[in-house]
């Protein structure tokens, strides 16, 4: 085969009041095992899913957040963040879990994972992919 | 790049999002209850009306049937197409975005 | 072409799962494939054998196996998603100690890798839920 397609997880759901966050980000790391070319976006309520000091231990529910910081491990490295939509809700990148990576061609230096764009730019990263998944 | 839609403007952010994140000349689909941003004479009108300029705007028109409403009700410049032409649509763009 | 399908929504309660079918009906008659059709999140329950709608209504459980037996589409439902909804094929339901299976014809059970290969190969994925 040997094909390597741009795979794009958009999430645009907030999590726990739906299933969709965790179960996308299950299909993440999956697909993460594929050796193709992964990132993810986040973009209006989706941007809720990497809130730093998430704690669900009152509802019940399992809280999966510690799982996006796998995502590093996994060479998931490009986290678009949408500017516009973490403005709307009256965020900044301080209020989001400091999501990591190894450089391995950079001495293994830990770099930031999130990238912060705006929509002109995610317009853009948006149409260069091949296949679009979305939670 | 395809996108489609599939949620009413009067209850969503989907169609909007969509709007931001469509690159200029993208064809876009509305289906479902997404079919209710094509109509003339809403809240939205004004909005779809630049959306046709800068992009080619499509509603299924099974949807928009099944819904009681008519061709003669949508915004000028929305074209209707069957599944056919979804598939169609889906077959000239590389890739589809669903807006959920 | 081959088009992937995804279904994120169960049965009845959303559009979601009609919308794919006529695509997957409207594709297959113009010639094109729908190799597989992937269901994910409350789309599993698509594939439930127990499913007895009104007589007036579409059945849409049969309608998919049905197009499965006619156009050889693979229908998988989501392991992980299927088990934490009740969705059990015989050997799940024996590894899990339940006491009945409920996977309709034509379906079957597998790993979210299955959606993940199914969108390497095919030309267009498209998604249909909620």
């Amino acid at each position: 085969m040997g094909t390597v397609k741009k795979f794009l997880y958009l999430n645009r759901t907030a999590p726990y009041g739906s299933i969709y966050a965790q179960e996308g980000l299950e299909v993440a790391l999956i697909g993460a095992a594929f050796d193709q070319e992964v990132s993810m976006a986040f973009v209006d309520d989706g941007v809720f899913q990497i809130k730093a000091g998430q704690d669900s231990s009152g509802t019940g529910m399992k809280n999966f957040s510690p799982t996006y910081r796998a995502l590093g491990d996994y060479e998931v490295t490009r986290l678009y963040v949408e500017k516009e939509s973490l403005e709307q809700r009256g965020l900044t990148v301080e209020d989001l879990m400091p999501l990591t990576y190894e450089d391995e061609e950079d001495d293994y230096k830990e770099k930031p994972s999130i990238r912060i764009v705006d929509s002109t730019e995610l317009a853009d990263i948006l149409a260069r992919q091949d296949v679009i998944f979305n939670y | 790049m395809l996108h489609t839609v599939n949620k009413s403007p009067f209850e969503k952010n989907s169609l909007r999002t969509c709007l931001r994140l469509a690159k200029r000349g993208s064809d876009i689909l509305l289906i479902q209850d997404a079919v209710y941003a094509a109509l003339s004479a809403t809240e939205w009108t004004e909005m779809m009306m630049d959306a046709v300029n800068e992009h080619r705007i499509y509603v299924l028109e099974p949807d928009l049937a099944a819904r009681g409403l008519s061709r003669d009700r949508l915004i000028q410049g929305v074209k209707t197409v069957g599944y056919d032409g979804f598939v169609e649509l889906a077959c000239r763009n590389d890739p589809v975005q669903s807006w959920l | 072409m081959k088009f992937a399908l995804v279904v994120n929504e169960g049965p009845y309660q959303h559009q979601a799962s009609d919308t794919a079918y006529h695509f997957a009906k409207a594709a297959l008659t113009a010639g094109h494939e729908v190799p597989r059709v992937f269901f994910y999140h409350d789309g599993v329950n698509n594939g439930t054998r127990l499913t007895t709608p009104p007589q007036d209504d579409r059945h849409i459980v049969d309608r998919w196996s049905q197009l499965a037996q006619e156009a050889g589409l693979d229908l998988v439902v989501c392991v992980a998603a299927a088990q934490r909804r009740g969705i059990v094929d015989p050997d799940e339901a024996k590894r899990n100690g339940k006491d009945t299976d409920n996977l309709a014809d034509h379906f079957r059970i597998s790993g979210l890798g299955q959606l993940i290969e199914s969108a390497i190969q095919a030309d267009r994925l498209l998604v249909f839920g909620d």
